[in-house]
């Protein structure tokens, strides 16, 4: 009844997640090997964490245990571009990168600009991942219009399709979306292609203080310009500026800039982004978050954010990642979540120094739905062998 | 092709209404079976079945009350709005409860720095808009029911619209819904953040035509109305230009608000119904519709009116003002109900296909209609492939409603043969659940009801609808007697 199972590779250390070091990798080809490892994982009942170039390990809690790391970075075929229908469609493991570069090839993009470097599609649609251009094309569950998922006991299914428009059946993608490997594993993806604009200005203002991106980013969104990104970058208790993204054809670009300047009150314009443009903030020895509120409560974020935090804002789009100091983060956390709480906001720790890390809950509050995700869990994964304890409330 | 159910006056239900009547009050519960006959069918008109009961709820505790006597007598429920689906998605149980929510319209104020309002389900597609029109919001998905759908149908529908080219569909613009679970049990999906922690359960409740449960009450996404809006008419002499055309304007990176095409038979109707004016003679007509900053829709307008002119377009219009813009989209958006002048009756089939493939597709569509001897006309939303075929017949002919339904089956199977869906906007609902075996295998479909279990595990939310078969929920797994392990450890509910 077991079916022939790739040979793995023994874990050692560096194969560890959150701390936790599998017995066993296996690195399977294609989607089939990958439901010949589910199905013998099943078979003697063996918990699976599937990771892909494992950019963002901790941006899940740790699993409570490990047996078997499946390693999908050998699903790495992109399988077919429709330049025409603006759709490709590619294995989890192909990195985010290498897409673009295939289907920038015909002037074309997914508008997914999370900056982990190497970061597969796979973990980019696994852990939701998105950068500042979520402005214009959204996240994951706006541009994914299929998927191949592997359920924990081998069983290979697909949802949506290869076209945009389509509602037949349930959209498992958005369920498999930020999911963290704890429903199963996503081993392919068809995606919503955007065609890659030929101009782009960018223009940037540098501000008194974080705080006064606020008003300014309610400005914009109430105004007809059409950024690609509003982004805050503020250093911890430094500078802080507002970097606002235009592109599109050039006479667009260069009427909306102006227009923006004017808007804004000020500000420099430049072809080129600055260095630091939709890299996360802070440093290894900070704890990084990514907060959510509603898009307007911005300035409240700011206020409540604890001293010596850094931030990157998609300022116009509710999300932001900050990065506090890991010295008090255990006290200044909880403070936060209570203050996003009336903006209806929440924050995730991402990344926690070691030590640091086990003193945090990793969620915060999840809200009156939590015993329907159980349910779901449940019956994705009765045995709870996919990333056990790695999502809230311990799924 | 009718199925006329009687009602089903078991004691079972009597009972039930007795008790939704102490509950929700005398006035809101229909048994009465000329009342409720009101309720047989939504815009797919030839399914119909009578509901055994119907209860028009007013408040959030009427829907959840129902929802729990429903739960408890184990009698199935279908939630309805203002009943245009054309899937038959609000078609009644016959030994069910209707539940209507249209008589729950009320909108709160626009939270204009936020772009967000909050509705109740019963409220019309279009007043959202209207309401937010002052702050110069919009709601984008723009069905071309939008006059009377409402906000919980579309939702359930995962409604689209000729502007979702640009914009999305409804998933696109819903940020957070308290739903009434099939057991009674409301919970809060989304929110006004764009994310929160766990599953994105939003995402997978819309679009799933009321069998996850009930929305009581919707956060909408609303857009910056744009600072150029530019809509052209083209005429063509051929199919394949209008195809072409917009081939090339995506080529050229350039996204439209909408494309949509008509062909001739189609023209011919909206011109017999609203006299809109269209190009005479033409074979196929795109109506091309660009916003956004003034200088940029400018030079795409400008670039794509040479593109038309490259394929042969004999005529082009510009609309001048707002009102040449409306007759424009009068003729597409009425192409439905018009098909009426020129077909007794009509079958309105909602299909998609990889764009690309238009031309052959349409070929293909003739050459099967003309098998059968049948006429189709031809309403797309051509930028996203999203095909409205309307088969004519006539029911006065013996044989021709049946011929046609065939033709609409085939329709979709060729969509699916081209790499496309059975669905684009309409949804599956009662019509094309048969058909979800032919775009998806076995494993797919269990996979997806295992969702359907964890919602729904009696099956009581609209059955009969979506899948060909359901899958059997049995023991809820993993149900654990005592604590879980981690809430042992104290770690329960957070890590």
């Amino acid at each position: 009844m077991t079916a022939p199972a790739l040979t793995g590779r023994t874990g050692g250390p560096d194969d560890a997640v959150g701390g936790v070091v599998p017995a066993e990798v296996v690195r399977p080809g294609t989607v089939e090997e990958v439901a010949d490892v589910m199905r013998a994982a099943a078979a003697d009942g063996r918990t699976v964490v599937p990771v892909g170039a494992r950019s963002k390990l901790t941006w899940a809690a740790p699993p409570e245990s490990c047996d078997l790391l499946l390693d999908l970075t050998g699903l790495d075929r992109v399988v077919e571009h429709v330049a025409g229908d603006l759709t490709v469609v590619a294995e989890a493991g192909v990195p985010l990168a290498d897409l673009q570069a295939q289907v920038g090839g015909a002037g074309q993009l997914l508008g997914l600009d999370p900056p982990e470097d190497g970061a597969t599609l796979g973990g980019v649609v696994s852990a939701n991942a998105s950068g500042p251009r979520r402005l214009k094309y959204g996240t994951t569950r706006d541009l994914l219009i299929g998927i191949t998922v592997v359920l924990a006991d081998g069983t290979v299914a697909h949802a949506g399709g290869k076209v945009v428009k389509n509602v037949a059946g349930y959209d498992l993608g958005k369920l498999f979306t930020g999911a963290h490997g704890t429903l199963g594993v996503v081993a392919s993806t068809t995606w919503r292609l955007h065609p890659v604009p030929p101009a782009r200005r960018v223009v940037t203002l540098e501000l008194p203080d974080a705080a006064a991106a606020g008003p300014l980013s309610i400005t914009l969104a109430r105004s007809t310009l059409t950024p690609s990104a509003v982004e805050l970058i503020a250093d911890a208790d430094g500078p802080a500026r507002l970097v606002v993204l235009f592109e599109s054809i050039a006479e667009s670009v260069a009427g909306q800039a102006r227009a923006a300047v004017t808007l804004l009150g000020g500000g420099e314009e430049s072809e080129d982004l600055p260095e630091d443009f939709g890299r996360r903030p802070g440093g290894a020895d900070d704890v990084l978050l990514r907060v959510a509120h509603a898009p307007a409560s911005l300035s409240a974020v700011l206020a409540a954010l604890p001293a010596g935090a850094s931030v990157a804002a998609h300022a116009a789009t509710g999300v932001s990642h900050v990065a506090v100091p890991a010295a008090d983060a255990a006290e200044s956390l909880p403070r936060l979540r209570a203050a996003l709480a009336p903006h209806d906001g929440t924050a995730v720790v991402l990344r926690a120094p070691d030590g640091v890390r086990d003193q945090l809950d990793h969620w915060g509050p999840v809200g009156d739905a939590l015993d329907l995700m159980r349910r779901v869990k449940e019956r994705f994964d009765p045995e709870r062998r996919m990333s056990p304890g790695r999502f809230v409330g311990g799924l | 092709m009718t199925a006329l159910a009687e009602p089903a006056v078991s004691a079972r239900t009597t009972a039930l209404a007795e008790q939704l009547r102490a509950a929700v009050g005398i006035e809101r519960v229909l048994t009465d079976r000329t009342q409720v006959r009101t309720y047989e069918c939504d815009g797919l008109a030839n399914f119909k079945v009578t509901p055994a009961i119907v209860v028009l709820a007013e408040s959030r505790q009427h829907v959840v009350d129902t929802v729990r006597l429903c739960s408890a007598a184990g009698v199935p429920f279908v939630a309805r709005g203002s009943g245009t689906g054309l899937s038959g998605g609000a078609l009644p149980s016959a030994d069910g409860v209707l539940l209507v929510l249209s008589r729950l319209r009320a909108l709160s104020p626009v939270d204009a720095d936020n772009r967000q309002v909050t509705v109740e389900p019963g409220v019309i597609n279009l007043w959202v808009t209207r309401d937010a029109a002052p702050f110069d919001l919009a709601y984008a998905p723009d069905p071309s029911s939008q006059l009377v759908c409402s906000i919980g149908g579309n939702v359930a529908e995962n409604a689209g619209g000729a502007h979702c080219l640009k914009y999305g569909f409804t998933v696109n613009h819903v940020l957070g819904a308290e739903v009434v679970l099939p057991d009674g049990e409301v919970v809060h999906l989304g929110g006004r953040a764009p994310e929160h922690p766990g599953y994105d359960l939003l995402g997978a409740f819309i679009g799933s035509e009321g069998t996850l449960g009930v929305a009581t009450e919707l956060t909408l996404r609303l857009i910056r109305v744009p600072e150029a809006v530019q809509t052209m008419l083209v005429g063509y002499r051929t199919v394949e230009d209008a195809a072409g055309t917009v081939s090339d304007i995506i080529a050229a990176g350039i996204l439209p608000a909408a494309v949509e095409m008509m062909d001739a038979l189609a023209i011919e109707a909206a011109e017999a119904a609203v006299a809109c004016g269209y190009p005479e003679g033409a074979v196929a007509v795109l109506v091309i519709e660009l916003d956004g900053p003034q200088v940029e829709v400018e030079a795409q307008f400008a670039q794509v009116e040479e593109m038309a002119r490259a394929r042969n377009a004999f005529e082009i219009r510009i609309a001048a003002d707002a009102a040449e813009r409306a007759l424009m989209w009068k003729g597409r958006k009425s192409a439905f109900a018009a098909v009426g002048r020129i077909s007794p009756s009509y079958y309105v089939q909602d299909g998609v296909i990889p764009r690309t493939k238009l031309p052959e597709v349409l070929a293909e569509m003739k050459r099967m209609a003309d098998e059968r001897g049948l006429r189709v006309a031809n309403v797309f939303h051509a930028g996203d492939g999203n095909l409205h075929p309307l088969v004519l017949f006539d029911d006065a002919v013996e044989g021709q409603a049946h011929e046609a339904e065939e033709l609409a089956g085939d329709i979709l199977e060729l969509c699916i043969t081209s790499g496309g869906s059975i669905t684009g906007e309409h949804g599956v609902g009662h019509e094309k659940r048969m058909k979800m075996g032919k775009q998806f295998t076995p494993e797919d479909l269990d996979t997806m009801q295992l969702l359907r279990c964890a919602f729904d595990p009696d099956g009581i939310a609209n059955p009969g609808k979506v899948f060909p078969t359901p899958r059997l929920c049995g023991e809820r797994p993993g149900a654990r007697k005592g604590e879980h392990p981690v809430q042992a450890a104290g770690l329960g509910e957070v890590f």
